[in-house]
């Protein structure tokens, strides 16, 4: 029946369990739940960002680096992933109209 | 302090709902008619378009989504109100959760009516009784003027930071809800809004500039302490609803208590109500008195949090206390929702008094003196025999012999 | 004063309800207590209705229906006399709207311990209302017959109830009919 001695008496949480601190979900590793792990193939990238639109956690991230492709190509800046927070769902990959994202399986 | 000056009015208890609205100064009202609350909410109407209330009347689509907007308005700090019956109290079963769960000081009021199936508009507390579990302080008026006293009571109950809970003022339906009857309203609202002062400084709400979030899923191992702290609340507001009554006793001169006594102290049996028929009650237990038998009387004005100090100390002398119900609790053998508590009160008592359970006024079914007379009459010859019955007895109910 | 019941009967829409109101109404402007309550039910017009006024020096409690009233007000004389004549106490008043004279009245009700008021409400409201609606009419009589508020409290009550123009027509029929019931 008890849970959890170190966790917050009863009055020591605000009321109503309101969260206080906005924004707290950052500090949540959820990229710990992945079982695959999207791979960004910065070569066939378009830099279109729909991955970006699409992705439900906020996981993608936009890098100020620019890159320019073998074939010349030149881009003021990248996209990557931010594999603390990317859960692998694959929304990203399925979403990527030039296929640049491949989901790889996660090898702990 | 400016110094208060009453009118006095002829008002139904509706109005009377209206005025008090209307002298709190409420931020934000949504209802959905439904019979006998609807005069309550077309008043307060008239008070916005005449320029009497500076509120925001939101018209809504049904009763869940009624309470949702003024949860919604609590949320952000608004001094809100609603105001339902029976069905429609019925619809907003879930989001009477919500408020408690969030800790948001909305006020409502209930005319009291009774549940279908079969469809009546008529008046008992099936509807209020039903409430019991949604953690919600829960007042019973007994007339216009303290329907008045109440709901400015209720404001200032609800938004103490000590309590944080909703707060509903219920009052027979039809019986109290279209009955006319004097009530004293102030001239100018100055005074009540200075007993009520708005501070939603005073707590968490939802604000841009510093933003929380209300409501968040809890996990097991979260979920119980939160609901503890209304646990706790509930027992505050169990003083804070005596404190603030005290206090509106010494600045307007009307207090109520949490219960109410009449003829108590030297009686052998009391019959104990609540609502508009404890009225009817009081004019019995005159009769009685006047051929010679000590009857009191007792009304229990607050529900939510139930006052069993006071209900102990009011009963123990007496020989029987009849407990008159108006809802039916199915299947339990005690059956009067209010006869189950003061029996579960009383069980660790060494002073008690037998209790004999009544169902009253079941539907509106008409509760007379003679009524109150013939059940203190059934209540004493079963005493004298000893068969005080252990379950409830359904009072005039064609079919059904007691005695 | 003591406690006076008073049992309202009309048909919906003739205004019997708000007949109870107004009594009630006078009698707490001048600092009496009073109560006034229709019979709840799904209100229609036609169908016979019924309203209480309570009105007393004393505050009043029961919110019991009054079954043995001081005095009957019939608004609609078609109504059977079964249904208005019940409970009315022993030297109680009957108070009707019709043209029949107080002596044929008594034998109608076959009634002898109680007082007879007749009125012709229903004239005196198609005069200064044009529309058979009776029940200040009544007021206006009750008031004479049974002083139990002032005229001008019933006056003042029914400024609070209407405006302009229909205030001042309700205000005649009170006033005609205070004049010319007959008992």
């Amino acid at each position: 029946m008890s849970m959890g001695e170190e966790l917050p008496k009863y009055f020591e949480i605000p009321i109503a369990g309101t969260i206080l601190e906005p924004g707290n979900t950052v500090k949540i590793p959820t990229g710990e739940w992945r079982a695959f792990r999207p791979i960004i193939d910065k070569e066939k990238c378009v830099r279109c960002l729909l991955c970006w639109a699409y992705c439900p956690d906020g996981a993608i991230i936009i890098v100020d680096q620019p890159y320019k492709t073998a074939s010349g190509r030149e881009y003021k800046f990248s996209v990557e992933i931010d594999y603390y927070h990317c859960k692998g769902c694959g929304i990203c990959a399925q979403e990527c109209p030039v296929k640049a994202i491949q989901m790889v399986e996660e090898v702990k | 302090m400016t110094e208060v000056k009453w009118k006095r009015l002829p008002l139904n208890s509706n109005y009377a709902v209206a005025y008090a609205v209307k002298d709190c100064d409420v931020d934000v009202v949504a209802a959905y008619p439904i019979t006998p609350q609807t005069t309550v909410v077309e008043k307060i109407s008239e008070f916005i378009a005449n320029g009497e209330l500076d509120a925001e009347m939101i018209h809504v689509e049904s009763e869940h989504s009624a309470l949702s907007a003024v949860v919604g308005a609590a949320a952000v700090g608004a001094r809100v109100f609603t105001a339902t019956a029976s069905q429609g109290l019925e619809l907003m079963h879930e989001i009477l959760h919500i408020a408690s769960g969030l800790r948001l000081p909305v006020v409502m009021t209930i005319a009291a009516r009774a549940l279908s199936a079969p469809i009546s508009i008529w008046c008992d507390y099936g509807d209020v009784m039903n409430t019991r579990d949604t953690s919600w302080i829960t007042l019973i008026a007994s007339s216009a003027q303290e329907v008045y006293d109440t709901v400015i009571q209720a404001f200032k109950i609800a938004e103490d930071p000590r309590v944080l809970l909703p707060v509903m003022v219920a009052y027979d339906g039809y019986l109290m809800s279209h009955t006319y009857e004097p009530v004293y309203v102030a001239e100018d609202p100055t005074p009540i809004r200075e007993f009520v002062p708005k501070n939603p400084k005073s707590r968490i709400v939802l604000d841009p500039e510093k933003p929380v979030t209300m409501g968040p899923i809890a996990r097991p191992e979260w979920y119980y302490e939160i609901k503890y702290q209304q646990v706790e609340a509930m027992k505050r507001a169990y003083d804070v609803v005596k404190e603030v009554d005290a206090e509106f006793g010494k600045r307007f001169g009307r207090s109520y208590g949490v219960i109410e006594t009449y003829k108590l102290e030297d009686a052998d049996v009391a019959v104990l109500t609540y609502g508009g028929i404890f009225g009817t009650l009081r004019e019995a237990i005159d009769a009685m008195r006047s051929s010679g038998l000590k009857v009191g009387g007792i009304r229990l004005r607050l529900f939510r949090p139930f006052p069993y100090r006071e209900i102990v100390d009011a009963v123990k002398h007496l020989k029987l206390l009849i407990v008159a119900d108006r809802a039916i609790s199915y299947g339990a053998r005690i059956a009067g929702p209010v006869a189950m508590e003061i029996m579960s009160v009383l069980y660790r008592e060494s002073e008690k008094p037998e209790v004999m359970s009544v169902a009253v006024g079941i539907g509106q079914r008409t509760v007379t003196e003679q009524d109150f007379v013939e059940l203190v009459k059934l209540g004493l010859k079963f005493l004298e025999e000893k068969r005080v019955p252990n379950e409830t007895i359904y009072w005039g109910v064609r079919g059904v012999t007691y005695g | 004063m003591p406690r006076t019941e008073i049992r309202w009967h009309g048909r919906g829409g003739q205004g019997a309800v708000t007949a109870a109101i107004i009594v009630a109404q006078a009698a707490i402007f001048e600092g009496k207590y009073a109560q006034a309550y229709p019979e709840f039910g799904a209100e229609r017009r036609g169908a016979p209705v019924c309203a209480y006024s309570r009105v007393s020096d004393e505050p009043i409690y029961t919110r019991a229906p009054i079954t043995k009233p001081d005095v009957v007000v019939v608004l609609d004389p078609t109504l059977s006399k079964d249904i208005y004549m019940k409970g009315l106490k022993s030297g109680g008043l009957l108070l009707i709207n019709t043209k029949k004279s107080v002596d044929e009245v008594k034998k109608m009700v076959g009634r002898d311990d109680i007082k007879v008021a007749t009125v012709d409400a229903t004239s005196i409201a198609l005069q200064t209302l044009g529309a058979p609606i009776v029940n200040t009419a009544m007021v206006g009589a009750l008031v004479k017959v049974l002083p139990i508020v002032k005229l001008e409290s019933v006056e003042k009550a029914i400024s609070e109830n209407f405006s302009g123009r229909i205030a001042e027509a309700n205000i005649q029929a009170v006033r005609k009919a205070y004049e010319s019931v007959v008992w």
